[in-house]
Parts: C-alpha cells; structure tokens; sequence
C-alpha cells in the first residue's frame, strides 16, 4: 500500500478531523478571509462568456491553444520582449505546473542523457517525484539556513559553481516553495553570473507569477533578468493560484532559445513527449486564461483580484508576526515571517514539533515546517501563534 | 568530428551531450577556438548564437492529430511513406481548391452539414454547471471526481438491461473496482501502462495489427513492450479470427492483451459475441491479462450496453482487467479530456492497494485531473433525465454514421461498382477500411479531391448524404479505371 501523499495528504486527515479550532495550513490553495476557495471574478465573467459564444469542443493542437501560448509567453516576459519579438520561445501548453514541469523533465532526459537537475534544498514535495519518474538524476544545492530562517547565499553559490558543466538549475521564479524566501536582485544577479560561468542551464518553476507581490512584471523579473542576458532557459508556468485555476490544470512549459529555428525543433519535440502521455491538453482553462488576458477590462480586472489576494497574504503575515512577537516572551526574532514571500512561510519547525501542531492544536500543516498562508485568516492568527509558541518552546 | 574536440578521457556529461550534439550537426562546421560548446550557449557571447538545444531535431507532426507540412507539394506527398498520415491529407484537403473536396479522415463527429457537434445535453449540462455560484475550483484529488468515477464505473462495467444505472456490476458491488480520472483515453491507457510497468510480472503487451497510431508509443513509453496479433485480414476485410486465436495461444503466460472494447480503429471490425467468448476463454486460460480500451461505448452501435458487453463478458467471469474509457466521441468532449482507468481486481484488499499505486503514477505526472469536462459527465450521468437525452442524442450520432454506411452502400451497389462491398455496412463505429489501395486513393484524391489516408481508411463522420453519390462515384471510378 503507497503512503499518502504528503501534500494533499494533509487535506484528507483536515478533513476527517471536526475539531472545531481546526485550522488547514496544508496545501497551498487560496482561501479569503472566511477561509473560503475563492473563484475570480474575472473567471466566472470569462466563463459566462465561453457559454455564450458557444465554443466548440473539438481537439486543441497537441501544443495547447495557439491564443494561450501567445498571451503566456507574453505574460511572462512582457510582449515587446527580444525573445518574443524574435520568436524565440517555443511555448506549450501543459496540465498546469506539474505537467509543464514533467515535459521539461522528459525533453532532458531524452536530449541531455545525463545531465542533472539541481533542486534546491528544500524544494516542492514533488519536484522530486517527477525528475524521478521522468528518469532524471538529481541532486540538491544549499538553500535554506535554519539558523538564520533564511537564504544560505553562499552555500547555494557554492553548490551551483560546483556541479558539472551543463546542469539544470531549478530556480524557483519567486515566492519560492516551501520557504517563501527568495533571492534579492542582486542575489539573482550573481545567480546567473554563476550559471553562465558554467554553462549550466536556468529552469525556472515559476507558479505564482503575481501572487506572490502582487504585480506580474516584479514577480516576472527573476525570469526577465535571465532572458535579457541572452541565456536559453527553461520556464514552467502555473495559472493555479494567480487565476484560482486550480483544478483545470492550466499552466505551459517555455524553452526561451538561441534562434526561432531551434524554438522550432524543441517545440516539436516536446510535442512527441505529450501526445504519449494525454494526446492534447484540456481546453476550458486555457480558453479561461486567453479570454482573460486577452481582454483588457478583464486584464486590467484581475490585476485588481491579484493584488487583494497577495494583500490579503501580506497583512495575515503581519498580523502572525505581530501574535508571535506579543506572546512570545523569549526575545526570539520572528521577523523571518514578514521577510518570507508568497503563499507559503516556513516556520522553522521540525517533525516532531510540526506534529504537535497537528495533534494538540488541530493545525494541519506539511512536516517540513511549511504553513500555507493562504489558509489563515486574520481572526486566527492568535491561536496560530499559541500553537507554534508551544510547538516550538515545549516540543523538540 | 568537425573540427570539435571530444575529450576521451573523461564522460563528463557535457562530454556526452556534446558527442549527442555533434551527431547531429551534419554540415555544421564548428570552429573549436570560437565555438565551443561549453563556453558558447548560455555565455551571452554574441558570435554565432549555438544552443544547447540544437541537437533537438525537428520532428515530423503527428501522424493523427499534428497539423505541421503546410507546404508540401501534393506530388511530393504520393511519394511519401507517411502518406498514410491524417495530418498530411487535411494539410492536403485544406490547400485543395475545389468546391467539391471531401474530407474523410477526420476523426471527430461531424454533423450532416460538415460541423463539429456540442450535445445539448452537455450546454445544459455546461449552463448549470457555470450558473452555480456555489461551485469552487479547488484541485481534485489525484483519482479526480468521486462521482466521476463512480458512475463511469457503472457505465461501463454496469448489468445487463441497464435502465438508468441501477442494478449494479458484482464487481464494483463487492469494491473489486478501482477507477481513476484520467485525461480521456490516451491518459487512461499511459497511466494503466505504467502501473503495469511497475507492478505486473509480464511486461509485454500485445496490440492488434493494425490499431490506432498512438498506441504503440503511449506503451512503449511507459515501459512496456510491444508485440502484436493478427487482427484484419484483408482479404475478406474482416477479422482474422484463426490467426488472431494462434497468436494469443502462443503468447506467454500472464501477457498483456490489448482489446478494442467495441468499433476497432482504424477498422471497424470486431469480434461477434461468440468470437468474444472464444478469446474470454482463451486468455483466461493462459492467465493472459485483458486491457480494455473503450473509446466509443454507445458511440458504435447506439446502444451502451451492447457496446460494453466484450468488456462485461470478461468481468462476469470474475477475473482481473483494465479498461481505459474515454469519453471524447460518446459525450462528444473531445477537447475537455474526460477519461477513466477502471482495475477490475480479485480483492477489494488489492483493488484498494492498487487504487494508492495508481497515485503514485499519476501525481508526478500532472498532480490531480482537469474539473471541468468530468464534472460535465457526472452532472449527465448522475440525473435520469439527462442521462436519457444523453442516450437519444448519442443513438442519433450513431445512426447518421450506420445510415452514411448503408448510403454508401446502397450507392455502390446502384452504381454496379465491381466488388463485394458488404464490409461497409459489416464494420462499425467511426471508420471504414474500404479496401481500396493507395494507388486508387491517390486516384481518387487527384480526380474527385476526395482525401483519406492511403490505407483506404475513411471517416464515416465525414461523410453527409448529399456528399455519398460523389464518394460512390470516386471509388467506382477507381475500382474500375485503377488497378
């Protein structure tokens, strides 16, 4: 019998708890402040207008829906973009973060027989399982630093100008998961001196492009950075949590290359690996997707919905950070909260504590230490902070 | 070597990827002061821009779904071994300039008037489904829809005389069972593939000659092996059944056995029941391990539970089998990628144990299935009445195509075209082997700008009444004129 899995795991047992202080800080899907799924607006507007067109259900191209891939890339690199401009990017659609990210795997390991992906350490649950099933060999690079709940720079410099020639790097584009700690520019910049210095490839993963400050272009920079230096990578994109998307599996795998021929060649042979798996990707979200950002009220709209999302992030962490720093009476800095980014922050729990979290205070959370807090409202963040006080104080 | 190179000493990766590199480059010079590989990619340097992803060669489109070659000249196509590719006939079909084109190797339902069809039921299906402000987006679990799931299973593996899905499958009663979302078919037979890959003893899988295009790569890459058995026999354009039954009885113990549940592709030709009983018996006897793939359950002949009966026969009989259902062409869903991987096992205990390895395939592959077209489904199968104008709108699709087969039939036979063409009404579901040989469909693609793959193969869907006499007239004309 497989074990659960640990992320959506955490989801099932929540839901067979009925606690009534319960608290679900597992996976990382948005919740407002009544702890409530959230459906966009601008979603539910573009959805009324795919019913009313009437559209068809006919295949999609195994390479997704041309409109979407258009307005993908350009979100991600901004349409006045060299890359774009040159046609440069081969872009196709995949079933979400997981999925572009499994293309990519599969395009390495049939491509670059041998090369090694970097994955930092720690890094999403199953980034792991997928370069293991695709086939491709591993190894981690220094990321977090328990003693300072931070970026161990030097150490994860250290480990990318150690690994051989020609390795992929996974970088998480922003609001990096589990930590929700991210690089600062001039940190991403001697990033990617270190990975042109040895050739090595950029792969980024990136799944909150918005979500996490707010505004696409900043969340995009990382990305960006790497582009204008003329460097070829690699990018996943996920609309899961940017567009509440969740569960229609929406997101594109990008391959950002020297010349538009060989975008070309890459494009074509990523579409080799798809057909085998699911033929054609599904197209309600897509249609969702280039509906929205084709449209500019609805762009312009869902800007506005992203912003109160990541706001809504932003001022739970400092009502959290504020708790901590007003119960906890030992002189420890829990500023680390309010430095983190993104859906996730990683509290600096270890197993044990984080099952204490669990059983004692009804916190559902992921054993590495990872709160989602997507799922805290405001009204809860006292009880939070107990529960992490004692977790911390009293368990080791 | 060009000019670059290779270090012997070592087999560093780059080493590797750099000889992978060079194989391909035939007629790149590389100047190894300027250009090597290490240094040039990803340097930002601004000689010659070499990629790191130059060795990825251009692939041809997919012989079925892809839509690349826009400009290949007709002529060049005739002398093409890929002809046989739908792609290259609607890339032909669409430079064609003639009022009078046909398009016959379509693979979707069209309706009389040539246009792709959205069920009413599905709209309303869809309406509701869009109107309901409760209905949240949050991610499936990795199996995808409860119900989804649940009524899929009864769908196909469901008693006889089903009226509206009660009286139940022993099987799925006794929690024997477990069915997994999946992306329609394809993703249903890939995810099937590679739990056999890892879990099953036997790691070959026989396939009929011919099937559909894809099969071949969805198993070989999930690690399987591929073998086939005989299947159409071109001489009565039917099926061989004696060659078939040879093939089996000499697989080894504990293979695995491809069946097309009901409307074989590419050939219309299945089993009778008898037949179907024969090779139960068989494959039970050599413990030979049944995947079923059912992509046109009440598609092929308008009634569900004749359409699933091969696959019921062999539940009946309390053994284990796969079934990948998809439901692109019954429910006419094609694009949502609705689909289910049912595992019939002997024990609740293993169907349970199994159902948690199936997880584990399929959450490396993409986490969790799409919502939107499963929930469509569900909402059909779950309210009786819709699941009977599910059913009345799916006979209707499926008699157009038996009644263009008697058209088309009845026209040859009008028009004394030399020949027994029974097979055309004998073979069922989407698609017709007619028999005729590449050298006619080239004929009849150059005289009558009528296009099917050169197989002979040709999509009923396409065909419309006011389009049979022109067919009829093509392939007379090809029978009698062409060799």
């Amino acid at each position: 019998m497989a074990p659960p899995d640990p992320i959506l795991g955490v989801s099932e047992a929540f839901k067979a708890d009925d606690h009534e202080m319960k608290l679900n800080l597992g996976v990382g899907a948005y919740r407002t402040e009544d702890l409530q799924p959230y459906v966009l607006n601008v979603v539910k507007k573009a959805e009324n207008l795919m019913l009313e067109r009437g559209d068809n259900k006919e295949y999609l191209p195994i390479e997704g829906l041309a409109a979407f891939n258009k307005v993908t890339a350009e979100l991600l690199f901004g349409a006045d973009n060299a890359v774009i401009q040159e046609q440069r990017v081969a872009t196709v659609q995949g079933l979400s973060g997981t999925g572009s990210l499994r293309l990519a795997a599969a395009l390495i390991e049939r491509y670059f027989p041998g090369s090694k992906v970097l994955i930092s350490s720690p890094t999403w649950g199953n980034h792991k399982n997928i370069f293991n099933d695709a086939g491709v060999p591993w190894s981690e690079y220094r990321y977090y630093d328990p003693k300072t709940v931070g970026l161990d720079f030097d150490g994860m410099i250290a480990d990318i100008k150690a690994a051989p020639e020609g390795t992929f790097v996974l970088l998480h584009g922003c609001a990096h998961n589990p930590t929700g700690i991210d690089p600062t520019p001039e940190q991403w910049e001697r990033i990617a001196d270190v990975i042109q210095e040895k050739s090595h490839i950029p792969f980024f993963d990136v799944a909150y492009q918005g979500f996490a400050s707010g505004s696409l272009d900043k969340d995009a920079s990382s990305v960006r950075l790497f582009a204008a230096r003329g460097m070829e990578l690699l990018i996943a994109q996920s609309y899961s949590k940017n567009l509440g998307l969740y569960a229609e599996r929406i997101g594109a795998i990008n391959v950002v290359c020297s010349t538009s021929e060989v975008a070309k060649g890459v494009k074509s042979q990523l579409k080799r690996i798809a057909r085998p798996m699911y033929s054609n990707p599904p197209i309600h979200g897509a249609r969702i997707v280039a509906n929205v950002v084709g449209n500019s009220d609805l762009f312009n709209e869902w800007k506005e919905e992203m912003e109160l999302m990541a706001g809504r992030i932003m001022s739970v962490r400092k009502k959290l950070y504020d708790s901590l720093s007003a119960k906890d009476n030992s002189g420890k800095d829990w500023s680390f909260i309010l430095k983190q980014i993104g859906m996730f922050s990683f509290t600096g729990l270890n197993k044990a504590q984080t099952e204490n979290m669990t059983s004692k205070w009804h916190v559902y959370m992921t054993k590495d230490g990872r709160i989602s807090l997507a799922g805290l409202s405001s009204a809860k963040c006292e009880y939070l902070a107990d529960a992490i006080i004692d977790s911390f104080h009293n368990v080791s | 070597m060009h000019g670059v190179n290779v270090s012997q000493s070592s087999s560093s990766p780059a080493d590797r990827r750099l000889s992978a590199l060079v194989r391909h480059l035939e007629g790149h010079s590389m100047d190894s002061a300027n250009h090597s590989i290490a240094a040039a990619p990803t340097s930002g340097s601004t000689g010659a821009r070499i990629s790191v992803f130059d060795h990825v060669v251009r692939a041809p489109e997919d012989p079925i779904l892809g839509v690349i070659l826009t400009h290949l000249p007709c002529s060049l196509c005739v002398r093409l071994s890929f002809l046989n590719f739908p792609v290259v006939v609607t890339v032909a079909y669409n430079k064609d300039p003639s009022p009078a084109k046909l398009n016959l190797g379509v693979g979707a339902y069209r309706t009389e008037e040539g246009k792709p069809l959205v069920l009413n039921v599905v709209r309303r299906a869809e309406q509701m489904l869009v109107n309901d402000s409760s209905r949240v987006k949050e991610y499936l679990p990795i199996v995808g829809l409860a119900d989804f799931n649940k009524l899929s299973a009864k769908l196909i593996l469901g008693a006889d005389r089903l009226v509206y899905l009660h009286g139940t499958s022993p099987a799925i009663q006794e929690n024997r069972v477990t069915t997994v979302q999946c992306l329609s078919g394809t993703g249903s037979l890939r995810v099937g593939a590679e739990f056999l890959a890892r879990h099953y003893h036997q790691h070959t899988i026989y396939i009929p000659l011919p099937t559909w295009g894809n099969h071949t790569k969805v198993f070989g890459l999930a690690g399987l092996s591929v073998k086939t058995y005989r299947y159409y026999d071109p001489a009565t354009r039917g099926l061989n059944f004696e060659g078939l039954l040879e093939d089996l009885r000499s697989a080894p113990s504990g293979a695995i056995v491809l069946l097309h549940a009901c409307a074989h592709n590419p050939t219309g030709v299945d089993p009778t029941t008898h037949q179907w009983e024969q090779i139960r018996q068989l494959m039970r006897s050599k413990a030979l391990l049944p995947f079923f793939d059912s992509a046109y359950q009440g598609f092929a002949s308008g009634n569900l539970d004749a359409d699933a009966e091969s696959v019921r026969m062999f539940v009946r009989d309390g053994g284990e089998c796969l079934v990948a259902q998809s439901f692109a062409k019954n429910m006419g869903l094609y694009g949502e990628r609705v689909g289910a991987l049912s595992i019939v096992c002997r024990t609740a205990d293993v169907a349970g144990r199994v159902e948690s390895q199936l997880k584990l395939v399929i959450r490396p592959m993409y986490s969790n299935p799409p919502i939107h077209g499963a929930s469509i489904v569900s909402t059909i199968l779950k309210d009786r009445t819709m699941f009977q104008e599910w059913t009345i709108e799916l006979k209707a699709m499926a008699d157009r195509i038996i009644s263009m087969r008697q058209q088309l039939f009845d026209a040859l036979r009008g028009r004394g075209t030399p020949g027994d063409w029974s097979h055309i009404i004998k073979q069922i579901g989407m698609f017709t082997f007619t028999g005729l040989n590449s050298e006619q469909v080239a004929f009849m693609r150059k005289e009558y700008h009528i296009y099917m793959t050169s197989d002979g193969r040709i999509s009923m869907a396409g065909l419309s009444s006011r389009t049979v006499p022109h067919l009829a007239d093509a392939i007379h004309a090809a029978v009698t004129r062409v060799a």
